[in-house]
């Protein structure tokens, strides 16, 4: 047990390492002209600056050092909790996404622990019902709302909800109403594809024939799914939650750009529209951290819901 | 005569594919007498399931009742089954009727703790608290578990097949049932548990006067334990009475196909050799495939030191013979066909095929020496790509050597499809729509596409019905005589051994325990585990008996 403990955790660090390490490739090794690009960002047009001023504006952001040497400087930086400075707001980027992470991360809250009771719900009830034409709609929903792209799903929101009924607020980030809407904007998406996976698998585990022998021991049909079906059920469709946590940081920069919330999700798509590596890099490097420890947290249950698992990755080949 | 406990008249059950209706059960009558056990033999698709599952509600969706009745005798009077709802049914199930189902390996919930499972039943019956516990070591106890209070604990993956299939048996008990129905309750374990687990699950319910319906594809299985068998086909009683009487004078032909093709029953329970061959020319100086002193072992989980899978084991297969390996699982049958087939490297001794030494030689060093071995596998369900039509299964090996060209190798699968005996029209068609035998048929047209020497058959029969065993069996021997092929023959059934092989193995625990000419080895064991493998083939009890009726 402490062995697979300690390979995930090692695990999730390398891919962290990796993640940031791409990142800063392709944001510093474009085919364009990193210097120019980020001087732009700081409101330095390089074409009209002497070789002297240039010379001087790279030397401080740090530019006129080797790109090996840059990378080394802002992976130590990260490692010690410095994410750097951002050139267009010549703020420290550790204090600006500071700013911005609590909306955000109300909001992704909010948004998974919406998906992951309509979508469980949904599935539950749609493998539950016998009634056929219930059971259609209820097993066509999730395609449905996997197919509506999340602007369109925000803008009817806001227009129905704020604008015809008045019942929430159309954007800002202000108390817990405000939160509604893009929870629920973000959360048809991820619901839906949680329920499509869990719907299949409750499928496939209610034909396993354990579920035979649990009907035949007398057990009412809800007993058996509750207690033999779901847990075996959400077993295939745990790793696909560490897919919508990312696919949730994601939605977080359409949505918030939707409903006006001041969040990181904004504050990623204004640097990327000014050029601003270094919290471009930052926000990057964040939401791979999160999509790495939402996958470890995963792989640290998974133990505990499925027995089998500790003893899986080393099987003997006796058949 | 008492009133039976399960009384079934005139039942008819169709099944819904692809919009049409498949007739499964066809008018067929059946009483099981409280305390009875009843066997209902047939072979797949023949209706037994879905009898089984009837009495217990259980069918699946796409099943209809089309008529009769099926009658169960309730707490309160008899309960008719047909048209009956869910709650009146689960009145029924666990405690009125219990369920041993097939396949032990999935039949317990993989994430339950099996306490749990058995104590689920219990509860069903209104126990509570400390007194659930109690039971459930109790039942345990009851199926042959010895160690119940570690069992309890333990989760289903950890226990043997064995142990399994008798944790179910517990499950039923649990619901403290008057009728057991037991569905090809151990076809999926070995053959010695097999029997220990029949004849446990056999004395239970005599002590306790339960009722027990086997539902079987093994006459001899039948045979050995039930007081009535009833043989069905295509949905219809064909036959039937007392095993004795069955056994002795079959009055339709198809009982007396069955009884043909159970090997066990064929020769009066004696296993008789098809072929005689002498101690002495046991060795011969130029074996096709030869493996000397193998050993291989493998780390255990957690670095818990090594398991010996193979341990010195040496062994000959003479050309133009077949050479058979049997024993348990976990025996080293299927690690010793591995490194034959080159799959897998040994850690020390030598593999000879055709004179040359193969070990530690590359994959592609002895890429063409390989193409002499083929092999054909256990479940010809498995191991077809269900996308291939049997053309291309058939002709793949002939593109991966690069042989040939179209036209040719349409020629061959024509060819090789007629020495199987099967038409030649079916190379268009898909695995989907062949039977389990004919699969087995493609599986060793497959193996023969390359003209190879050798054919390495791992259980090649053991997943398919008697009567049709019999036919892949009377085909292997066909083609050897035809082709002079040699065959590395796996099982675990003696009885099937004995009808093809020539000389024999007998492994046990990663060793050859013993071996030499078939007829020597089964006449005169010298193994105590031989000798088990021997008494565990089903017909051997029912053939005794009539042996000292008779007498």
């Amino acid at each position: 047990m402490k062995r697979y403990v300690l390979s995930r955790l090692a695990q999730a660090v390398g891919v962290l390492f990796a993640a940031f390490t791409v990142t800063f490739a392709v944001l510093y090794l474009l085919p364009s002209d990193p210097v120019a690009l980020q001087l732009g960002a700081a409101g330095i047009e390089t074409d009209k600056l002497t070789d002297t001023q240039l010379e001087a504006a790279k030397a401080q952001y740090g530019l006129d050092r080797p790109v090996a040497e840059q990378y080394l400087s802002t992976l130590g930086g990260f490692v010690s909790g410095d994410l750097g400075t951002s050139i267009a707001k010549q703020q420290p980027v550790a204090g600006l996404i500071g700013d911005r992470l609590g909306p955000t991360i109300s909001l992704s809250l909010a948004a998974g622990a919406l998906s992951l009771l309509v979508g469980t719900g949904l599935a539950y009830l749609a493998s539950y019902v016998r009634w056929r034409p219930a059971r259609l709609v209820l097993s066509r929903l999730p395609s449905l709302g996997a197919s509506f792209p999340q602007f369109f799903i925000g803008l009817v929101a806001i227009q129905l909800f704020a604008f015809q009924l008045g019942w929430l607020p159309a954007t800002g980030s202000r108390g817990p109403e405000s939160l509604l809407l893009p929870a629920v904007t973000i959360s048809v998406l991820t619901s839906s594809l949680l329920a499509q996976v869990l719907m299949r698998s409750f499928d496939e585990t209610l034909s396993q024939p354990y579920v035979v022998t649990a009907r035949a021991k007398g057990l009412s049909r809800a007993a058996v799914q509750w207690r033999h079906g779901f847990r075996n059920a959400i077993l295939p469709a745990m790793t696909i939650l560490g897919l919508l946590v990312g696919l949730t940081v994601t939605s977080a920069i359409v949505v918030e750009t939707v409903f006006a919330r001041n969040g990181v999700g904004k504050l990623a798509q204004e640097s990327v529209l000014s050029q601003d590596v270094p919290v471009v890099l930052a926000i990057v490097t964040l939401a791979a951290a999160i999509f790495v420890l939402v996958n470890l947290v995963v792989d640290l249950l998974y133990p505990l819901l499925d027995p089998r698992i500790v003893q899986l990755p080393r099987k003997v080949a006796v058949r | 005569m008492t009133t039976p406990l399960v009384r079934i008249r005139d039942l008819q059950v169709d099944y819904t594919r692809r919009r049409r209706h498949v007739p499964a059960v066809r008018g067929v009558d059946l009483d099981i007498a409280p305390g009875e056990i009843v066997a209902v033999v047939g072979e797949s698709g023949s209706g037994k399931t879905t009898i089984a599952n009837t009495i217990i509600g259980l069918l699946p969706e796409n099943a209809r009742t089309r008529g009769g009745s099926v009658e169960v005798a309730g707490p309160d009077g008899p309960v008719e089954v047909v048209g009956a709802k869910e709650p009146d049914l689960r009145a029924l199930r666990g405690s009125v009727v219990g369920l041993v189902p097939q396949d032990p390996m999935v039949g317990l919930n993989p994430t339950q703790r099996i306490g749990a499972q058995v104590g689920e039943a219990v509860r069903l019956r209104g126990v509570k608290g400390d007194a659930v516990a109690d039971a459930v070591q109790t039942y345990l106890k009851q199926a042959g578990i010895d160690d119940p209070e570690l069992r309890a604990r333990q989760y289903p993956h950890e226990l043997s097949g064995g142990l399994r299939q008798r944790v179910l048996i517990a499950i039923a008990l649990a619901g403290e049932p008057r009728l057991i129905i037991a569905d090809e309750p151990t076809s999926a374990l070995d053959v010695t548990v097999q029997a220990t687990i029949l004849d446990h699950l056999e004395s239970l319910v005599r002590k306790s006067g339960t009722s027990l319906l086997i539902i079987t594809h093994d006459l001899a299985v039948a045979a050995d334990r039930a007081d009535q068998v009833v043989v069905l086909s295509e949905g219809k009683v064909v036959e039937r009475g007392a095993p004795d009487e069955i056994l002795v004078a079959p009055e339709d032909p198809y009982t007396r196909r069955l009884i043909a093709a159970a090997p066990g029953l064929a020769h009066g329970g004696r296993i008789e050799p098809r072929h005689e061959l002498a101690d002495t020319d046991v060795a011969t100086s130029d074996p096709v495939i030869r493996l000397e002193g193998v050993s291989k072992s493998y780390p255990l989980p957690g670095g818990a030191g090594t398991f010996a899978a193979l341990d010195d084991v040496s062994l000959q297969v003479a050309k133009g013979r077949t050479h058979a390996l049997v024993g348990e699982s976990g025996s080293g049958k299927t690690t010793t066909l591995r490194i034959a087939l080159g799959l897998e490297q040994p850690d020390s001794g030598r593999v000879v095929l055709k004179g040359t030494d193969i070990t530690g030689k590359g994959w592609r060093q002895t890429r063409p020496l390989r193409r002499t071995v083929q092999i054909v596998h256990q479940n010809p369900y498995a191991s077809l790509d269900p996308r291939f039509t049997i053309g291309q299964t058939i002709a793949e090996p002939l593109v991966s050597f690069k042989v040939g060209d179209r036209r040719s190798r349409a020629a061959r699968v024509a060819e090789l499809l007629d020495q199987v005996s099967l038409p030649a029209s079916y190379a268009e068609r898909l695995p989907a729509e062949l039977s389990g035998g004919q699969r087995q048929r493609v599986a060793i047209a497959r193996a023969l596409t390359l003209e190879p020497e050798v054919v390495l058959l791992d259980e090649p029969v053991s997943a398919l019905d008697v009567s049709v065993q019999e036919q892949i069996l009377d085909l292997l021997a066909e083609l050897q005589e035809r082709l002079g092929l040699s065959y590395l023959f796996i099982s675990h059934d003696l009885a099937v051994v004995a009808q093809v092989a020539h000389t024999v193995s007998v492994m046990s625990r990663g060793r050859v325990v013993e071996s030499g000419a078939v007829s020597s080895v089964f006449g005169a064991p010298q193994s105590e585990h031989t000798r088990a493998l021997i008494d565990a083939i089903p017909g051997r009890i029912s053939a005794r008996r009539r042996e000292v009726v008779h007498a």
